[in-house]
């Protein structure tokens, strides 16, 4: 038992989970039903599970899902993609666009997809051979799509903000008829089983860190350090794709200038809270989706204390400065020399007891 | 003599974790002294400077320097102190700021903290240029100045701070002939004002060239303190790389392998280049052979062997495996065909420091069976448990990252990374450096081991008993280039000194 609390204490996910618990705790002393469910009825006439908790999840399920890209290409470049946000704005555009030009159908969706998630790898890969061939580092390589990828979301609909509504787009972006979840949950549940699937049945995870530990070993190794790079960037826009167009079903029209705007700052945060250093490296990814959760149950927490919206953004950063100094070495280090000490004193009580 | 001693290190002892870089080291510099600082990689040359210059504190030993007229013991905290004190250092890469002036980076950081007077500086900035003849302006971006420049200037930074000791940590590397030439008529201008220099350095000729007097490390002890001018360098050399020249009769002679001209080598090259090692040269080993390559630091031995890897861009030449012609044009392309390669620089190229002991050993097996068949965990745990036990790997755990191990133990997960794939070529280029005596003894044992089971390895040290021990073959390498072969009889340390210095005819 003692052995499973040390290794549970050196593993990353130790911060993120006592921030979200710390969260909990907060919200449970100032309003024991703030996490309670109830089942409504919404206005299409569905019986729905509805309250903070359910909002909580099903509001980060866009920055979670473009975290998990997130956290690749921070882990194994050693830097972030800050163009994220605008991406998700093209994918979208091309989703919405591709749906406007059929009648909307289960086919069409998953074509639309289809189509949104090939242009979002293609412009992501556009980032990565920036990043992993010509070595520029990340941020001011996505800088280029950062600035340029909102414009070109405005062209792809001729500079409209064209909406799309359809009961199986409502369905998607809401809740499926007859199931009380928001779908956006549960497309981010399969999300999460394929992604473990695929770090357990392939080396992701292992080579990815090792390129962005060490991409000199790596390439001894017989590892190709571009690749895994390039492969981040392909995850990433998979990614970026699907909250895209998650958002654009949510509210049911793309809006290039506002959809997921500054989410990539949220997506960033949120990695660095899930323990992923954001200088590369060892990496978690469901850190990092804890992280988003994080972030989210932080703005719920303070809508719910009836803080103005303007000043939201304030009160966060100011628990984010406290979550990422817990999270710093220095810190870190204080506590585990601080625990020791008590630990040692019980030792050294223990052997004067029996001693005397 | 001993009123002319401006610094005088005694005893002194540092430890690394798992390492004794220095041990009992005495270094004396005279005022006007030229004194070169020589020994191969890991023999401690960079721990005494840094012992020095504060940026390690010492474990024992006293270090007494000349203040004033009297000999005074002082206790180096920082690098900043030893400025103060006097000792000033210029390191082998320029630590000046590039996109500053060069009459900023003279004046950058020094003296109290008052507002600049840009034209006073740029005054004495000059006055310093033009005292030492150097052939810039003051007001010149240092980053358009020639790196000899850069270099000079970094010298009058540190020579105008009143420096008693000036240490050039390798100043030369990076420079041409003739810049060289004009560092040197420098340092031989500081001399003559009484500033003794300590010259850290492997280049043969130009050590003897400037330097007065020489000490020589090994494996972090002292060697011995030298005349330069009564030093042939055939006994330089010995004294770097092994024991004094008559001393051989404690090494173990290896039986050569039965070589039969029919039995083809494992492996064969032939016109090997690659980017770092541009000079093609062939190379065949034979089935549990071990052969070593031998040179100075320098000569291109490490670069040849990483072509055989194909660590680096391959530019050319014929590769048999077993006979058979092979395409090596990537690392991957040489581990699936057997070959293992320990490189030279552990903490750079070898160990992925935050990884955990098991992740490091498996990493080569698993990058050949490929991204789409990982290791369940239980293979790998089976895998790295049979090798921490077999190599005594001394970790917490398998699960511990490998960066808290010692230099020893992380070296032997390296080697266990390369055994599990079972090559049947490893090479193994520095495979004792830094680590203790007692594992280096562990990893030489090994090396014959997996000779007698059929594996050819090569090995490369910079200590040549360690090599005479090991090896039936060796190659010698100078410049860049193979210089010659040695086995059997002819394999001894005379030969191969006499070889390396390139000089037998004159000296011998």
């Amino acid at each position: 038992m003692g052995n499973g609390i040390r290794k549970f204490m050196k593993s990353q996910l130790v911060i993120p989970l006592l921030s979200l618990l710390l969260l909990v705790i907060f919200n449970l002393i100032r309003d024991v039903g703030f996490f309670s469910i109830s089942i409504t009825t919404n206005n299409q006439g569905h019986r729905v599970l509805s309250g903070n908790l359910i909002s909580i999840f099903n509001g980060a399920s866009a920055i979670a899902i473009i975290s998990i890209g997130m956290t690749l290409i921070t882990s194994c470049c050693k830097g972030q993609d800050i163009s994220v946000a605008a991406l998700a704005a093209i994918a979208g555009s091309v989703f919405v666009s591709v749906l406007r030009s059929h009648e909307i159908t289960i086919p069409v969706i998953i074509l639309a997809f289809v189509f949104s998630c090939l242009v979002s790898v293609l412009f992501s890969l556009f980032n990565g051979v920036l990043v992993a061939v010509f070595k520029i580092q990340p941020m001011i390589a996505t800088l280029i799509l950062f600035s340029a990828g909102r414009s070109i979301a405005y062209w792809i609909n001729g500079g409209a903000t064209p909406t799309v509504s359809s009961p199986l787009l409502a369905s998607i972006g809401g809740f499926i008829p007859g199931i009380p979840i928001p779908t956006p949950i549960i497309i981010m549940v399969i999300f999460l089983v394929l992604i473990s699937l695929v770090l357990k049945l392939t080396n992701l995870g292992l080579y990815t860190q090792v390129v962005g530990i060490n991409e000199r070993t790596a390439h001894l190794n017989g590892i190709n350090p571009v690749l895994m790079k390039l492969t981040a960037f392909i995850i990433s826009g998979v990614c970026v794709a699907m909250a895209g167009c998650i958002t654009v079903c949510r509210i049911g029209l793309i809006n290039h200038e506002t959809l997921l705007l500054d989410a990539e700052m949220d997506v960033i945060l949120a990695v660095a809270i899930g323990g992923t250093s954001l200088g590369g490296g060892r990496f978690s990814l469901f850190g990092s989706v804890i992280g988003a959760y994080i972030i989210q149950a932080l703005t719920v927490t303070l809508y719910a204390m009836k803080v103005p919206s303007a000043a939201v953004k304030a009160y966060k950063a100011v628990v984010i400065i406290l979550i990422v100094m817990i999270n710093s070495p220095v810190v870190k280090d204080f506590f585990i020399k601080l625990y020791r000490k008590l630990f040692k004193k019980q030792v050294e009580t223990k052997i004067s007891i029996k001693a005397s | 003599m001993q009123d002319n001693v401006v610094l005088s290190m005694r005893n002194i002892s540092k430890s690394f974790p798992g390492v004794r870089a220095l041990q009992n080291v005495d270094f004396t510099l005279r005022k006007g002294e030229i004194h070169a600082l020589m020994g191969e990689n890991g023999a401690g040359k960079s721990t005494l400077i840094k012992v020095l210059t504060g940026v390690y504190p010492k474990d024992s030993g006293r270090i007494f320097l000349d203040l004033n007229g009297g000999l005074k013991e002082i206790n180096v905290r920082s690098p900043h102190e030893a400025q103060t004190l006097g000792i000033s250092t210029v390191y082998q890469e320029i630590t000046l700021c590039p996109n500053l002036t060069v009459a900023e980076n003279m004046f950058i950081g020094r003296g109290n903290y008052r507002l600049v007077n840009w034209r006073t500086m740029k005054k004495r900035a000059t006055e310093i240029l033009e005292k030492f003849n150097i052939p810039a302006r003051a007001t010149q971006q240092l980053d358009t100045c020639s790196i000899a420049e850069q270099q000079i200037v970094a010298i009058a930074r540190a020579v105008d701070m009143d420096c008693k000791v000036l240490i050039l940590d390798e100043p030369t590397s990076s420079l041409d002939e003739q810049e060289v030439e004009k560092l040197f008529s420098l340092m031989r201008d500081l001399k003559s004002r009484g500033v003794g220099i300590i010259f850290v350095t492997h280049f043969l000729e130009q050590m003897y060239e400037i330097s007065d007097t020489v000490t020589v490390l090994r494996n972090g002890e002292l060697v011995g303190e030298y005349e330069v001018k009564n030093l042939p360098r055939v006994e330089l050399i010995s004294k770097m790389m092994g024991k004094d020249l008559d001393d051989i009769s404690a090494i173990r002679k290896r039986k050569l392998p039965d070589e039969k001209a029919d039995t083809s080598p494992v492996y064969e090259a032939v016109g090997l280049s690659s980017t770092n090692s541009p000079n093609a040269f062939d190379f065949k080993i034979s089935k549990g052979e071990v052969n070593g390559f031998t040179g100075l630091l320098g000569s291109g031995r490490s670069e040849s062997v990483r072509a055989i890897f194909a660590a680096d861009k391959i530019t050319g030449g014929k590769v048999k495996i077993n006979g058979k012609e092979v395409k090596i044009r990537k690392p991957k392309d040489a581990m699936m065909q057997g070959v293992g390669y320990l490189p030279e620089d552990r903490k750079r190229d070898g160990i992925v420091e935050d990884l955990s002991v098991r992740e490091n050993i498996i990493l080569a097996l698993q990058s050949m069976k490929g991204f789409f068949r990982p290791f369940s965990k239980a293979e790998a745990e089976a895998f790295a448990d049979k090798y921490i036990k077999l190599l005594g790997i001394k970790t917490a755990s398998m699960d511990t990252p490998i960066k808290s191990l010692s230099g020893g133990n992380q070296q032997k997960a390296i080697l266990a990374r390369w055994l599990l794939t079972n090559p049947q070529y490893l090479i193994l280029d520095e495979p004792t450096r830094g680590i203790d005596v007692g594992t280096k003894v562990e990893i030489q044992k090994l090396i014959l081991k997996l000779a007698e089971e059929g594996v050819s390895v090569t090995f490369i040290s910079s200590e040549i008993e360690e090599m005479l021990r090991t090896c039936s073959r060796l190659i010698v390498m100078r410049d860049r280039k193979m210089v010659g072969e040695l086995k059997g009889e002819a394999m001894t340390q005379d030969n191969i000194i006499h070889m390396i210095a390139g000089e037998a005819e004159q000296i011998g």
